[in-house]
Parts: structure tokens; C-alpha cells; sequence
């Protein structure tokens, strides 16, 4: 087990060291005018040139690669071009926004996707299986902005219409301000989120549950004369959750940085939102912090599920 | 001799139960499945309505670019709905939403093809390579699949396109480049085993090199799974196009892009619903005809979905 922690370990920081030279790489091959923008209309050479050597932009790209990456060590990722704050104070502030849309919509995508999926594998073809997979395909066809779009047409601009001002247009309230206004911003985005990825743990749920639900011990526990609902929540849905806790720990990670749609529809300022302003404004230290960070979620979070996995399965040895 | 041929037909009678291919199975399977046969129609519309754009054009009068400031605006500037001019309605510069849409599924098949296409073969054969080949190709290959799997695919497509600019090539490119890695683990997982089995040391003895058995003896074998991933692969394309259009990194203005004109008609869903319902709808019909007809093809290609 610490071997195999210790080799994923390992792993994770090759993958991450990759990916900060490609993104470097790729930024620095860019033609880039920021020392130009910072400067203004009326820059002159020399301005500009004083910029540039405050930024680090005259040295070559190696020595700069080095610079960065000899502070990412220390947990420095430098500083945004405009406003010379740390690239890790505007994580800090963006990353409660990306959590708590992302764990509240992976609350209702679970409850969604399980419960839809433990509902079709106990009544395979029929009419309510039928349904169940066309309404999570339905919405899995959804491509995310149209959906965040309809649900803002219908329960925010219809609904304050009629006189029911629910929900707001977007933007964000923090946890700070009381639980109530920022339950209230997030629901929208939540649904939004969920609707999309419940259709992955429906099929994911029905699948394993069919499995599992074929299994002898299911038919000892049956023969046993153990009530059906029990049988299927506590004997079969218990070792069928297990591809379900894999692929929620993969869908969690990949969020962190994947969410940039929805905080764009619902002007949510997460990170995905944050490093899009940043890519717009070629704010090179935010876009590299921001993608080695989520990079570095989807890095633990695959670790995690490994280790998951080993213990909800007691067959699975690590090595 | 009359009798001796009907005596011969008789008797090879029990010829017609052939030999079925997993592959013709399959095939059977998918052909029964009512829903993937309508979703399988619903593409073969969408892909005449491509072919048939500029029918569409020439039948309303409306070329896909013509801005039509008077008769398709209204006299405040905004909009007009579906008329008997305008079927669709028209966008914010007075322009035909019908031709549009069609046009515009254009861009959509196209990316959702071509992409599909590249990320499709980049993968089988660099999980063909991994798989196959084993030590140090496989060790680098399979760090590469990580690193690509671990990179927040959006930020970077649109960090991408804006360093490059937008256009048709670097959309293909970009989701080329980044979907590969899927394929390729997918691949890969099933090389490893079926390269232990006794149909590749048949063929190593008989000569065959590396190049011959991963190409002709093992990929057949991995060829279903690759089917099925990519049918459901070209709706996850098509999405990923128009969300780079939407957020303003698709075809540069004024190619009609469906994406592009969801993106276009935000600031007019209060008044002119045709706007964006139409393209809106064109988008979700085609990915959910995909999604469903991939459905029915991974149902068919599924071993255990025997439906006796």
C-alpha cells in the first residue's frame, strides 16, 4: 500500500511537471502584447521595455520556466500581470465558488442518477427503465450552456415575470452571507450541473445493479426471505456502488476545472470563470496556476478513487 | 434429372443456417432496435439538410450571410419572428435563421466527423502501440494518456484558440489532440490481454511481423468497443464545438455556426424566442439522435444483451 501510494505519488507529480511546461511552452511560443496592453496607448520603447523586465519577460523562456517553477515548489505561483496579487490568493478566492457548485450539483446528480438507476435495474425493460434512460439521455445530449440558458429563461426570467422572483439571474452570494442567499444563487447552476451528469450514474448504477443483482448471494439473501426493498438497498446496492464511487471521485476532480460553461452562463466568478478573464487578458501566471491546479485535483482525486476503491473492495490488492 | 436437382436442393436445405460474424450480429441486433432506427433517420435528415443548404437558400431567396435591415428587422431594430418570409424568424441582423441552421449543421457534422475521425485513429494506434509494444513505448504512451486525461480539457482548448485564433482547423485540431487519450486507454487495456493469446504466437510463428499482427490480427479484435466509443463520441464532439462557438472561439462572424448563434441570441431571449430556440433545437435534436442511436449500437455490440 505505501509503495503503491508512494509510485501514484510519483506519478501525479511527473504528469503535473508535464503539463506546466506545456502550457509554458505553449504561452511563450504565443506572440504576446501584455507588456503592450500594460502600458497604454501612449507606452513608449522604453515603458514597455521596464515592464518587460518587471514581469520577467525579457529573460529567456527557460530561465524563466525555472523561476516559476522553482516557487510552484514553495507553493508560489506568482503574481496576475494587472493587479500583482498572488496567483494563489486568486485561487483561494475563486475555489469555494467551483466547490460549492460542484458538490451541491454532485449531491442531486447522485441522488438523481442512483435512485433512477436502482429503479430501472429492478424493472429492466419496462416501461419505467424505457423512461429512465430516455430522460437521463435526454439530458445528457444537453449541451450545458443551453441548458443553463432554458433553466434561466424559464425559472428566473418567466417566474420573476409572473410576480415569483425565486431566483436570481446568477452571480454568487457567499456562505458568509447566510445560507439562504447562497443556496439561492447556486440552485440554478446545481440543477443545471446535475441534470447533465445523472446520466452517467443511471447507466453506471443500472448496470452494476443488473450484475450484482444476478449474483448467488442475492438469491441466498431472497430465499432467506429477506424483504425485496432490503435485499436490493442493502445487499445489492451496497457492492454495485462501487464503479459509482469510482466514477465520482474521476467526475469531482475534472470539475475543479470543468465547470466553465456553467460559471459563465450563471456569471458564477469560480475558477473556470477566472481563467477564462485571465486567458482573455493573456494574464499568463493566473491561466498556468489555474491549470496546474485543477490538473493537480484530477491527479489526486484518480489517486483517491484508487484507494477507494481498495477499500470498498476487499478483493482489490494494491501493488 | 429433374427429380435429382429437387433431391439436391432438399437436401442442401439446411445450408441456410450460415455462419453469423459477431460483427453481422450485431448488425441484426442494431436493425431491430426501433429507437436507433428512428435516431439513425433523424441523421440521415440532419445530413441531407447539410447536403441541402443552399436548396435552402434558393427556395426562401435567402443567402446565409444576407442581412436583411428592413424586411427582416423590425422597425425598432429587433428581430422578426416566423413569418411567411422568414419560416424561422430572423436573428439580430435581419438574417434568415432557417438557411442559417442549415448551414450551420455544416460546421457541426463536419467538426463532429473530422474530429471524431483523428481522435479515433490517434488513439487505436497509439493504444495499439502501447498495448502491443510493451516496455518503454508503453511506459512513455501510457504517461502521455495521463497527461492528457489530467489536463482540464476546456481551459486549455480555449486558452489554445485564443493564442492561435479561432478557425475550422485549430476546432478539429484542438479536439483531436485532446480526445485521443480516452480511445487510446480504451484500446490499450484490450491489447494487453489479447496479445497473451494463442492467435498472436500463431502468427508470430508463421513469420509475421509487429506491424502485421497489431494491424491485422489484433485490431480486428478491438474494433467493437473503438465502434461503439466513437458513435458515442461524434455528439460529445459536436457538443464541444459549439460550447467553444458559444464562448466565442468557433468560426469567426459571419459563418453560421450553431453554437455561434446561440451565443448571438442571448441578449434576445426575452423578446425573440425563435432566435435561439430554433438553433438551440437543431443542436439538441442532433446530439440526442447520436446519443441514442450510439445507445442502440453499444446495446447491440453488448455480449450480454442477448434479448431471446
Amino acid at each position: 500500500m505505501a509503495m503503491f501510494l508512494i509510485r501514484r505519488i510519483g506519478h501525479g507529480i511527473l504528469v503535473l511537471w508535464l503539463i506546466s511546461v506545456a502550457v509554458f511552452a505553449l504561452f511563450f511560443v504565443a506572440p504576446s502584447n501584455v507588456a503592450q496592453t500594460l502600458a497604454g496607448r501612449q507606452g513608449t520603447p522604453e515603458t514597455i521595455a521596464l515592464i518587460k523586465h518587471r514581469l520577467g519577460l525579457d529573460l529567456p523562456v527557460w530561465q524563466q520556466y525555472l523561476h516559476f517553477l522553482g516557487n510552484a515548489v514553495k507553493g508560489d505561483l506568482g503574481y496576475d500581470y494587472y493587479h500583482q496579487v498572488p496567483v494563489t490568493h486568486i485561487i483561494g478566492q475563486a475555489l469555494p465558488i467551483t466547490v460549492s457548485l460542484a458538490l451541491g450539483a454532485a449531491v442531486l446528480w447522485l441522488a438523481l442518477g442512483v435512485f433512477n438507476g436502482v429503479i430501472s435495474a429492478t424493472h429492466p425493460r419496462s416501461l419505467a427503465d424505457r423512461g429512465l434512460t430516455l430522460f437521463a439521455l435526454f439530458f445528457y445530449s444537453f449541451p450545458s450552456f443551453l441548458l443553463g440558458l432554458l433553466l434561466l429563461y424559464f425559472l428566473y426570467f418567466r417566474l420573476t415575470l409572473s410576480g415569483f422572483g425565486w431566483f436570481p439571474a446568477g452571480g454568487y452570494s457567499p456562505l458568509a452571507g447566510g445560507i439562504g442567499p447562497w443556496f439561492q444563487h447556486l440552485l440554478l447552476p446545481w440543477i443545471a450541473l446535475a441534470l447533465l451528469l445523472a446520466a452517467t450514474y443511471t447507466r453506471l448504477t443500472r448496470g452494476s445493479m443488473l450484475d450484482v443483482l444476478g449474483e448467488d448471494y442475492i438469491r441466498t439473501a431472497r430465499s432467506k426471505g429477506i424483504r425485496e426493498s432490503r435485499v436490493v438497498v442493502v445487499h445489492g446496492l451496497r457492492s454495485a456502488l462501487t464503479p459509482v464511487v469510482t466514477q465520482f471521485g474521476i467526475d469531482l476532480g475534472q470539475l475543479i476545472g470543468g465547470v466553465v460553461v456553467t460559471e459563465t452562463v450563471f456569471s458564477l466568478p469560480g475558477l473556470g470563470q477566472t481563467a477564462v478573464t485571465a486567458i482573455n487578458q493573456q494574464d499568463l501566471p493566473v491561466i498556468i496556476g489555474i491549470v496546474l491546479f485543477a490538473s493537480a485535483a484530477v491527479v489526486v482525486a484518480n489517486i483517491l478513487v484508487d484507494i477507494g476503491y481498495a477499500v470498498l473492495d476487499p478483493r482489490v490488492r494494491l501493488h | 434429372m429433374t427429380a435429382a436437382i429437387e433431391m439436391v436442393d432438399v437436401l442442401e436445405e439446411p445450408k441456410a443456417i450460415e455462419g453469423r460474424s459477431p460483427f453481422s450480429l450485431a448488425l441484426r441486433r442494431l436493425r431491430k432496435d426501433k429507437v436507433a432506427m428512428i435516431s439513425l433517420a433523424v441523421i440521415v435528415l440532419i445530413v441531407l439538410m447539410a447536403i441541402l443548404a443552399p436548396v435552402f437558400a434558393a427556395v426562401t431567396g435567402h443567402p446565409p450571410n444576407e442581412q436583411y435591415r428592413d424586411l427582416g428587422l423590425t422597425p425598432d431594430g429587433l428581430p422578426r419572428g416566423p413569418n411567411g418570409t422568414f419560416w424561422l424568424g430572423t436573428d439580430d441582423l435581419g438574417r434568415d435563421v432557417l438557411v442559417r441552421i442549415a448551414y450551420g449543421a455544416r460546421i457541426s457534422l463536419l467538426v463532429g466527423v473530422i474530429a471524431t475521425a483523428i481522435t479515433v485513429v490517434i488513439g487505436v494506434v497509439l493504444g495499439l502501440a502501447a498495448g502491443f509494444l510493451g516496455g518503454i513505448t508503453d511506459t512513455i504512451l501510457a504517461r502521455l494518456i495521463d497527461v492528457v486525461l489530467s489536463v482540464p480539457f476546456l481551459l486549455v482548448a480555449i486558452a489554445l484558440v485564443s493564442v492561435t485564433g479561432p478557425s475550422l482547423t485549430v476546432t478539429v485540431l484542438v479536439i483531436g489532440c485532446f480526445s485521443w487519450a480516452s480511445v487510446a486507454r480504451i484500446v490499450r487495456g484490450q491489447v494487453l490481454s489479447l496479445r497473451e493469446r494463442e492467435f498472436v504466437e500463431a502468427a508470430r510463428s508463421l513469420g509475421a511481423g509487429d506491424r502485421r499482427i497489431m494491424f491485422v490480427d489484433v485490431l480486428p479484435n478491438v474494433i467493437a468497443p473503438v465502434i461503439v466509443y466513437t458513435t458515442l463520441l461524434i455528439p460529445v464532439v459536436i457538443v464541444t464545438q459549439a460550447t467553444l462557438s458559444f464562448l466565442g472561439l468557433g468560426l469567426p462572424p459571419p459563418t453560421p455556426d450553431w453554437g455561434g448563434m446561440i451565443s448571438e441570441s442571448q441578449n434576445y431571449y426575452t423578446t425573440a424566442w425563435w432566435f435561439i430556440l430554433f438553433p438551440g433545437l437543431a443542436l439538441l435534436v442532433t446530439t440526442l439522435a447520436f446519443n441514442l442511436f450510439g445507445d442502440g449500437v453499444r446495446d447491440a455490440f453488448d455480449p450480454r444483451a442477448d434479448r431471446t
